[in-house]
């Protein structure tokens, strides 16, 4: 049985939902946030939509499945790692470089972001495939 | 340079299945361009390290750790590196005709030139660290090559095998290098080379030496580990004379003649190896004679003649060590060749047991001519480098201070043993009458007979011009292993004295055993049972015995109770934390940190009333929902005490744990039979010891934080370093990103594992896994 009402909300409560974790992906190097915590609330996000319309739905929903998501969180995660090693520094060492906006303002990117972008992934796919493939058996 | 000769076989390795999907037909000839080229290479190096010149490469590699990837090339390493590449190129060029046509010849390619580059990485390697890896290498690769044919039953445990004796020796060797090194200060062998007394008079010193012997004999197949080669002839033939005749089994050899300046020339020494290169001489010729298939015959005579070798190396005077270098090089060449005949018959006459040839000098001469010329040097007739060889052997037997007729007796039954399989091996094949005269034979492309014909050539060659050889390249080895240089002298004739007498006696003896030789292997055959309680009978039971005491553990731990794993793992970390916390004197607690504020006492009180109804209650929703109060407690106590972070995931998992529960709870029987009183007291029990030890240590971590210097440093410098103002996020991607990488990683083969274990169950009416 599905409801009119999660239906209709999950609709509207999805994009915001989905903004809200890369909002806090983004955020997390500075403010309470990160990684983790955004890949919690997108897979939570994908949750409800299991919940309002079937676990189905939702696999068929995600562009790539739970398990390529996982591996390519992997792979970014390790690939922002294995960056510094061209420039002959250690596995990991964190690679900067600071972008200057015509506003004056300016920003430091670096390759924690995409380290915390594949822990995003990661944690995202690996809840995702847990709980979707639970949901799914019924 | 030198670091590319073995780099370049790796790199050539992962581009052979390509290459051989793309042009089968010409993988071989490319592939064969490079082993010859390194020939080429070391050929040219020769006289310049005649001269006293050594090659020496090095890069940093691990430095704090005194390990460098560093090469070098001197009179030893030639050799090897010669013999690796030279015998290399010919079985790269045999394997192609040989394998034709198997579809996995690419994979076959791979291995074998990985393995090559792995053996040549042994050989030149100047740093302890550098060599082991190399070491499992060649053990690694040579796991793949004998389980090649991976569909028998047979190759793949006879490669487990291998793989586990030549790997636990390995691990017996890593720790002697260790040892040694860290005795002798350095793991370079150059400087190691000068710490030779200071290890020799260290207390360490008979570890580091039974460490070390436990790799070199595992790998070099001495008594009792030589059970593993024989088996290991499951392997193709051209991998059977390249890696379990010419090369790999010899690597335990040459590691002994590395460190001969080292450790060599103490008593122990020489009794070790000694006794064991003369057993093992003794059981390989034993075992050898009664063998009816070709390829474990020749695999027991090089059991025996890796005995000789390490045999010559304990005996350690200036003529064993030239006889052992002598019998290394002319062993090489004749064994590969018999060998590489073997596949050619096999390939030819379709058998491999002794018993069905006959004739077949008619239909592969070349093929004849290299066994007979193989042959007399495997017997140590003249003019053979196998006779000089033979002569070196009794030259040092009848030389040899003590224990002179023994030893020599030792050498003249390996000399009869082998003077009969020679016998047998080149003359009944080719000679007698077939069994079956109307088998069809096939006809054998140039590959199959080059092999064989230039490795006996050589022999023939140096046995008759052994002044080829002497100066240019044994005298070099002899300065490696033996320093200071000799001059040394090689040949044919040395007049008439007792060696040539007892030669001649050999030869007389293993031709009379020839002409006897049906009755005689009748007579023998019943003694060959003996062999059935040996060492191979002893893996077997050590095998057994360790999966049995695996599976009675694992019942024990782990019978699939879930109950059963909480309670251990709560009594496991109970006792061990209540230890240390006991020993260390861990149960201060400093009250004046205990002050509490009415937001916490509410909801302390909460998760305690939320924790009395998990326990009590009747439904496992209502447990659950209560757990999941008690999580939504902590997250607020960490909102109380500043931690976001921590409070927003808190949250979010403790959803996420309801709905995963609910999910599950599903498939669970409606509830419960509580357990016997008995048993809820103990879990009980057990839980209060858990949380009240738990709380003990929370505790006492207050006062620990005190000496604590990280969370400074994290403080300071996680805007400045890190460009982060968040320091909990700054630790988790950038100070600990590589503990985080852990954690994905786990949670990731956590995440696959559910869905393996929902998804690819095998279905009920087929039981095969359904991947």
């Amino acid at each position: 049985m599905r409801s009119l009402i999660l239906a209709t909300a999950t609709r509207i409560l999805m994009p915001m939902l989905l903004l809200l974790s890369a909002f806090l992906l983004l955020r997390g190097h500075n403010l309470p946030g990160g990684g983790f915590i955004g890949g919690l609330v997108a897979a939570a996000t994908f949750i409800l939509h299991s919940f309002a319309f079937g676990p189905q739905q939702t696999v068929r929903l995600l562009p790539i499945s739970p398990r390529g998501i996982i591996g390519s969180g992997l792979l970014v995660a390790t690939g922002s790692g294995v960056a510094s090693l061209f420039k002959l520094k250690p596995f990991m060492t964190g690679q900067w470089k600071l972008m200057e906006f015509a506003s004056g303002q300016s920003l430091h990117l670096g390759t924690p972001l995409l380290f915390d972008i594949g822990v995003y992934l990661v944690v995202l796919g690996a809840t995702l495939i847990i709980i979707l493939t639970l949901a799914e058996e019924d | 340079m030198i670091t590319a000769t073995v780099i370049s076989g790796f790199v050539l390795a992962l581009t052979a299945p390509l290459l051989t999907r793309w042009r089968s037909s010409l993988a071989g000839y490319i592939l064969t361009l490079l082993p010859l080229g390194l020939t080429t290479y070391f050929a040219l190096q020769v006289s310049s390290i005649a001269a006293g010149q050594h090659l020496v490469e090095s890069f940093a590699w691990m430095p704090s750790l005194g390990i460098h990837l560093s090469f070098y090339i001197d009179g030893l390493g030639v050799l090897f590196a010669l013999l690796i590449s030279g015998v290399g190129t010919l079985i790269v060029f045999y394997a192609g005709a040989y394998l034709a046509g198997n579809p996995q010849l690419g994979r076959f390619y791979l291995y074998l030139l990985a393995f090559m580059a792995s053996m040549l990485g042994v050989v030149l390697s100047a740093n302890l660290i550098t060599l082991f890896i190399f070491w499992e290498l060649t053990s690694i690769t040579s796991y793949f090559l004998i389980g090649f044919e991976h569909e028998r039953e047979e190759a793949r445990s006879s490669a487990l095998q291998a793989l586990l004796v030549t790997g636990i020796g390995g691990l017996a060797l890593l720790a002697g290098f260790l040892l040694m090194g860290h005795v002798g200060g350095s793991l370079e062998i150059r400087e190691l080379l000068n710490q030779a007394d200071v290890i020799q008079a260290h207390h360490l010193y008979k570890s580091i030496l039974v460490l070390i012997l436990a790799g070199a004999f595992t790998k070099s197949a001495q008594t009792p580990f030589h059970f593993w080669l024989p088996n290991a002839m499951e392997a193709p033939t051209p991998v059977s004379a390249y890696l379990h005749s010419v090369t790999m089994v010899k690597a335990g050899v040459y590691l002994l003649l590395r460190l001969n300046p080292i450790l060599g020339g103490t008593d122990i020494w020489s009794l070790s190896l000694g006794f064991f290169g003369a057993v093992t001489m003794v059981t390989g010729a034993a075992m050898m004679v009664v063998q009816r298939d070709i390829k474990r015959l020749l695999a027991y005579s090089t059991v025996s003649g890796l005995g000789t070798m390490v045999f010559l190396i304990g005996l350690n005077t200036n003529t064993a060590l030239l006889a052992a270098v002598v019998f290394l090089t002319a062993h090489s060449l004749y064994k590969g060749s018999l060998f590489l005949t073997a596949g050619a018959i096999s390939h030819a006459a379709g058998t491999r047991d002794l018993d069905q040839m006959g004739d077949l000098a008619r239909h592969i001469p070349l093929i004849a001519l290299a066994a007979i010329l193989a042959g007399l040097s495997m017997a140590g007739l003249p003019p053979t480098f196998g006779f000089i060889a033979k002569e070196s052997l009794y030259q040092t037997v009848l030389g040899a201070p003590q224990l002179t007729i023994i030893l020599t007796g030792i050498g003249f039954f390996t000399g009869i043993t082998m003077v009969f399989a020679a016998g047998i091996l080149a003359i009944p094949p080719f000679f007698g009458k077939s069994p079956n005269p109307a088998t069809h034979h096939h006809s054998l492309p140039i590959h199959l007979w080059l092999g064989p014909v230039v490795l006996a050539a050589l022999g023939l060659l140096i046995g008759i011009a052994p002044q080829l050889v002497a100066h240019s390249f044994i005298s070099p080895v002899l300065q490696s292993v033996n320093p200071p240089a000799q001059d040394i002298h090689l040949s044919l004739w040395h007049g008439f004295n007792p060696i040539l007498f007892l030669s001649l006696l050999t030869i007389a003896s293993g031709g009379i055993a020839y002409a006897f030789r049906k009755p005689l292997l009748q007579f023998l055959a019943v003694g060959a049972r003996l062999g059935r309680i040996g060492p191979l009978q002893w893996y077997y039971l050590i095998l057994e015995g360790v999966k049995s005491f695996a599976q009675w553990q694992t019942q024990i731990l782990q019978g699939g109770l879930l109950r059963r794993y909480i309670l251990i793992i709560f009594l496991f970390a109970i006792t061990t934390v209540m230890v240390t916390m006991f020993q260390h004197n861990g149960f201060g607690i400093k009250t004046e940190l205990l002050s509490i504020r009415f937001f916490e006492l509410t909801i302390c009180l909460l998760m305690l009333a939320a924790a009395v109804i998990t326990i009590r209650s009747q439904s496992r929703l209502s447990a659950i929902v209560a757990m999941g109060v008690i999580g939504y407690g902590i997250a607020l106590m960490f909102i109380l005490f500043g931690a976001p972070d921590l409070a927003v995931t808190q949250f979010i998992i403790e959803t996420m744990t309801v709905i995963l529960f609910v999910l599950v709870i599903y498939r669970l029987p409606r509830f419960v039979r509580r357990p016997a009183k008995y048993i809820q007291a103990r879990n009980a029990l057990v839980a209060l010891l858990g949380g009240g030890l738990m709380t003990a240590l929370v505790l006492a971590a207050l006062n620990a934080q005190q000496g604590s210097r990280l969370s400074a440093f994290f403080k300071a410098n996680s805007y400045l370093l890190a460009h982060g103002r968040n320091i909990v996020n700054v630790i988790i991607v950038d100070f600990r990103g590589m503990d985080t990488l852990g954690e994905i990683t786990v949670l990731a083969l956590a995440g696959t594992g559910v869905f393996t274990l929902l998804k690819l169950r095998p279905r009920e009416e087929d039981d095969v896994c359904d991947l």
